[in-house]
């Protein structure tokens, strides 16, 4: 059978019908929470397993912008912040919540069930936010960059697995506000810009 | 004897860190490009690194495997670690770890060395030598 003929097989196969409409499916997923449209108004998702695999990202992306708004919550809570990095935090604090929406909705697009957060209680008891060792405003700044970069790398890491390609320009926006927040963070603790190019990222 | 010897030489292998390797480098990767999903001490959206070497994977208590990883028969070592961290999807098809974290050689030997530092400590998993439930 010549390459051609093997197109042609697919595209007029079930399987090829199926994939064409999952993928333009997909897309419109990806293009309404781009611009904003509620994922709710859309029609009902088939699942698959390629659906499965991009859900089972999301939902790591998910838990990882759950975690980041209680640091940023416990960190406002603590009463070290300057009112200038209070202002910070809390701004902060609601793009990490906008991230939250907008990676929820897809999930429940794409038939899942989004991850739900920890109590502030065991975010608060985690070793990974290590909050008991939190005494200067620095420190929380440290934190929340320390959290940023994971997320940076973390979506870096996932867009090429993404089934549907436009979710990965999704992740690309998730990462430019990461990346945004992690700059403003690194600059208000002194530190210097990356010397290297491509500082981000394997 | 000979075996013995040969044994304690492989034993010596396992706990030290390869030449050149980088244990420091090798933190400050883990905690950049790792550090998102997992900790040595806790479990997340990653499962923790405690005891990892001479784990069985997909064992680690409290944590929910992809059925690929649970049933991959993989024993975490150097070697398996090195081909994972290079790239998961190609070792376990079908796992839930779908990133290539460290890509280059000399990473994979930074993040190993770190590791076979930090990850020491009570093993929750079930060992390489456990019989299988």
């Amino acid at each position: 059978m010549t390459e051609a003929n093997t197109d042609h097989a697919l595209i007029a196969s079930p399987q090829r019908r199926a994939l064409l409409a999952r993928t333009a499916m997909l897309s419109t997923t990806a293009m309404a929470l781009l611009s904003g449209v509620s994922l709710r108004s859309l029609a009902a998702t088939p699942r698959d397993e390629q659906t499965g695999s991009d859900v089972a990202i999301l939902n790591v992306a998910l838990g990882l912008e759950h975690e980041g708004i209680a640091a940023y919550e416990i960190g406002a809570g603590t009463g070290l912040l300057s009112k200038p990095l209070l202002s910070v935090a809390v701004l902060f604090k609601g793009h990490h919540e906008g991230h939250r929406e907008v990676l929820a909705g897809a999930i429940e697009k794409l038939g899942g069930t989004p991850v739900q957060p920890r109590s502030l209680a065991e975010y608060k008891a985690s070793s990974k936010l290590d909050i008991g060792s939190i005494a200067t405003a620095e420190d929380i700044l440290r934190l929340a960059q320390r959290l940023e970069l994971g997320a940076i790398n973390a979506y870096l890491g996932v867009m090429p697995s993404f089934a549907d390609r436009s979710l990965s320009k999704v992740a690309g926006r998730l990462i430019a506000d990461e990346t945004l927040h992690y700059t403003v963070l690194s600059q208000s603790l002194g530190q210097p810009l990356p010397q290297n190019t491509l500082s981000f990222g394997a | 004897m000979r075996l013995s010897l040969l044994a304690a030489v492989i034993a010596l292998a396992c706990v030290t860190a390869a030449p050149g390797a980088d244990p420091a480098r090798g933190k400050a990767l883990y905690d950049a490009r790792c550090g998102g999903c997992h900790t040595i001490a806790e479990n997340g959206p990653g499962p923790r690194h405690q005891g990892l070497f001479g784990c069985r994977a997909g064992t680690q208590p409290g944590y929910a495997y992809s059925e690929a990883l649970r049933v991959s028969g993989i024993v975490w070592n150097d070697a398996m670690l090195d081909r994972w961290l290079a790239d998961p999807n190609a070792l376990v098809p079908g796992n839930a770890m779908v990133v290539q974290l460290a890509p280059l050689a000399t990473e994979r030997v930074d993040l190993i060395a770190f590791l076979r530092t930090a990850a020491q400590g009570p093993r929750t998993c079930r060992r390489s030598n456990a019989p299988t439930p």
